[in-house]
């Protein structure tokens, strides 16, 4: 799993790519955690995520949860088919903003 | 049949997920279909690498199958830690809001999910999950 981070008017757009796994999983609670420490705004972009497990809803769960507490947002963008089919079954694609 | 014997561990993740999308692959499992195989067997082979040993290191096996017309896949788990039903595990509220969702919880319930059937037995000091999935 690769992260690139860019910033946009102060809003920070992480460019997820790769598997969000187990393994890699605690790389992106990271990110986006220090993310919510410079803007109040998100994008994750996971447009290159062809997995995800259950280990990556806990990062998107926990990131949506830090955006709440901070009054801030986070939107998910570019979720592949196999991605939306976990976050739909997670019923987290009604928790969650995704576009 | 392939079978690994592995420590169960986060590091060796990638062996167990590997060795199943190679036979997957070579069997010509659609894409689709070999995502929901590899995390259903990711959410098992985590549990025991986390829960099984209470932590410690510990032998899990791996046995691998595709077979059969139509062509199914079949991954047997077997590890020797504490006595453990998954699938008694309570199903998580979907429907709750962000506030309201606990982290974490859902793994065996993707795996009930995406898997054709799941069985679990308490063998010979074993607990032995069994899974599959037609391709």
């Amino acid at each position: 799993m690769e992260i690139t981070e860019k910033k946009n008017e102060g809003q920070i757009i992480l460019e997820v790519s790769g598997s969000v796994d187990t393994v890699t999983s605690p790389e992106l609670q990271r990110s986006i955690l220090t993310s919510f420490q410079k803007s109040k705004e998100l994008v994750l972009d996971m447009s290159g995520v062809p997995y995800m497990s259950s280990a990556g809803l806990r990062a998107l769960l926990i990131g949506q949860k830090t955006a709440a507490s901070k009054g801030g947002t986070m939107t998910v963008t570019g979720v592949q088919s196999t991605v939306m089919q976990v976050l739909e079954m997670s019923g987290f694609s009604k928790v969650l903003t995704i576009k | 049949m392939k079978e690994l014997v592995l420590t169960a561990s986060d590091e060796t993740l990638y062996t167990v997920l590997d060795a199943i999308k190679e036979e997957l692959i070579n069997k010509g499992c659609p894409e689709d279909v070999q995502t929901q195989i590899l995390i259903s067997a990711e959410e098992i082979y985590v549990n025991i690498a986390h829960y099984a040993y209470g932590g410690k290191p510990g032998e899990a096996v791996v046995q691998i199958e595709i077979s059969g017309e139509p062509k199914t896949c079949t991954l047997k788990f077997a590890d020797k830690g504490m006595k453990y039903n998954p699938l008694e595990k309570e199903d998580p509220d979907t429907t709750l809001s962000a506030d309201e969702r606990q982290i974490g919880g859902l793994g065996i319930f993707m795996v009930k999910n995406m898997m054709d059937r799941v069985d679990y037995e308490y063998k010979d000091g074993s607990n032995i999950l069994t899974m599959s999935k037609k391709l």
